[in-house]
């Protein structure tokens, strides 16, 4: 294993994250803050509570979960598409390391921004909301399993890619609405019954379900059956990731 | 002498159904330095990338130091150090940073005494802190030398090292060149610019259309395909050759005031005294003479062109 390869490119790319760390940072604090502003307080008084949850606190889980969702997809597309970008992919491809440590890498560090950005918005959350985390484990399992998963797509993405508009086309227009359909700011259980069923084919729901789960005890679907969906997740990027590096899909010629 | 770098029977075949590289053999000494020539699209980029793991080849076997580098690719690689023909770098990096990248990525330990090292030996020691995007091109160069250099490779691909390099940097790289040669490393270089294989190669190899022309030691080639030249300066300007010296082929220069006697340095019947006193005794007045040798370029220009054997 080329231990020093995996921690270059894990630097290289948190690195990244540190150069703009006011902007890593003062992002989600703010974005945040809104979504308290306006979901918690202006339109939140209005709604009653969910499970014996405060609209507040409910929203909490899927606000986490959003932005992960979104960095660990934007952080894991561009780590991989830039050096394609840039040209520098090629020191990656003629370097003694392999396909597993260079995703390891590049997945690692995505990862963990996307864990410091969901630390973060837990932290300005309970400046808001009483917030008391019933399973923190589980969180942490369920936190940790879907940045990982979701980088992994990143990766899949980035190397898909090969332009901006491509980059940003999967997140934006798949993933992002379906963050938004899948539970994030509500329970399913407030929707009509067909909608309830539609929405049940949103795997989405299956993370932002058994994340609040770990959080209150409660969720949409069960616990098991959306760790069961996070884990197939994972294991559907992975296998697609060993079938690129394999192929050498749009990395080798 | 032990090779290095052993190419077998390597083909390239795109998924377009050109054929890059046309089952090329080629063995590289360890120490030397050796020029690949070629004309644009022949095939230097695309055989340099097999080796270095960018591109894989269709046919055939790559063996760095024995270590094959599909099945061994780590123990290649490992050994290989590239320098790109574009400038690709991070922009926003230092050139620290970068340097640090490169060698953890080649699976070395940090050694801030031979970066330090490395970056004085290229002039870049005061850029040690700056950003990339800071950089001339032509530290940019170096830096991708130094970046290539970071992991201690025995075997370094410089991929036209010197293009739109000037007159100074250019001397420097060639310098630079000349001492990695001198501390063991086998360099391998592709150029467009003929006059740097003529200065630094030990071997060329001549490469055109995805086939190895030939391989052959500079001097050695130079003196079998080099053509001599015997230039010689007339008092008063002729319309043409006198009769009894039709037989030698000569020709005028640009001016009817020079004639030019092609000859081969090997063949015993070009004593060019001998040539020159029957030019006199044909009442031609010889004022001056010269003789030229061609250079790797011409004999380049010939082999490309079919016109050399």
């Amino acid at each position: 294993m080329n231990i020093y390869a995996i921690k270059a490119i894990y630097i290289h790319e948190m690195s990244r994250f540190f150069r703009t760390i006011i902007g890593s940072l003062i992002s989600p604090i703010i974005s945040t803050t809104l979504y308290f502003i306006v979901f918690g307080s202006a339109i939140g008084s209005r709604i009653t509570d969910i499970d014996g949850i405060t609209y507040g606190a409910f929203i909490v889980p899927g606000l986490m979960m959003l932005n992960m969702m979104t960095s660990s997809l934007n952080n894991g597309a561009f780590g991989i598409y830039f050096p394609k970008f840039s040209g520098t992919i090629y020191e990656i491809l003629s370097a003694p390391v392999s396909s597993f440590e260079i995703v390891i890498g590049y997945v690692g560090a995505a990862a963990t921004k996307s864990i410091l950005i969901g630390i973060i918005i837990l932290a300005t959350a309970s400046l808001f909301v009483d917030l008391e985390i019933k399973y923190p484990v589980l969180m942490l399992l369920i936190m940790i399993m879907t940045v990982v998963s979701f980088s992994l797509f990143g990766f899949i993405i980035g190397i898909w890619s090969d332009s901006f508009e491509r980059l940003n086309f999967i997140p934006t227009l798949v993933v992002t609405p379906l963050v938004f359909l899948g539970g994030t700011f509500y329970s399913i259980q407030m929707l009509p019954e067909l909608w309830q069923k539609i929405t049940l084919l949103n795997p989405v729901l299956y993370l932002v379900s058994g994340f609040r789960w770990s959080f209150f005890g409660t969720g949409d679907v069960s616990i098991t059956t959306s760790l069961l969906a996070i884990f197939l997740f994972t294991l559907l990027c992975i296998s697609v990731i060993i079938l690129i590096f394999k192929t050498g899909y749009k990395l080798q010629t | 002498m032990k090779n290095i770098l052993r190419i077998n029977n390597v083909s390239k075949l795109f998924p377009n159904n050109v054929r890059a590289l046309n089952k090329i053999s080629l063995e590289i000494e360890e120490g030397e330095i050796f020029a690949l020539l070629g004309p644009n699209g022949a095939g230097k980029t695309t055989l340099i990338s097999s080796v270095c793991g960018i591109t894989r080849q269709s046919e055939g076997n790559i063996k760095v130091k024995d270590f094959d580098t599909v099945t061994e690719y780590k123990k290649a690689r490992s050994e290989i150090g590239l320098v790109p023909q574009e400038l690709t770098l991070e922009t926003f990096e230092t050139v620290w940073n970068t340097l640090v990248f490169s060698r953890g990525l080649h699976g070395k330990p940090s050694n801030p005494e031979y970066l330090h090292s490395l970056l004085d030996d290229l002039s870049l020691g005061d850029k040690k802190d700056e950003r990339i995007l800071s950089l001339s091109g032509g530290m940019k160069r170096r830096v991708l030398i130094a970046k290539a250099l970071s992991h201690e490779p025995s075997v370094l691909f410089l991929d036209e090292p010197t293009a739109g390099v000037d007159v100074s940097l250019r001397k420097t790289l060639w310098n630079m060149i000349r001492s990695l040669k001198k501390s063991g490393v086998t360099v391998i270089l592709t150029t467009h610019y003929i006059k740097e294989a003529e200065e630094l190669a030990d071997r060329v190899g001549i490469i055109n259309q995805g086939e190895i022309l030939l391989t052959e030691d500079k001097k050695v080639l130079m003196k079998r395909l080099g053509k001599r030249k015997l230039i010689l300066s007339i008092e008063s300007k002729k319309n043409s050759i006198p009769e009894e010296l039709k037989e030698l082929n000569l020709e005028f220069g640009k001016t009817n005031s020079t004639i030019i006697y092609s000859y081969d340095s090997k063949d015993r019947n070009s004593d060019i005294f001998e040539i020159m006193s029957r030019i006199s005794n044909s009442g031609l007045k010889i004022l001056d003479f010269e003789t030229h040798q061609s250079s790797l370029e011409e004999i380049f220009v010939d082999l490309v062109s079919g016109r050399s054997q």
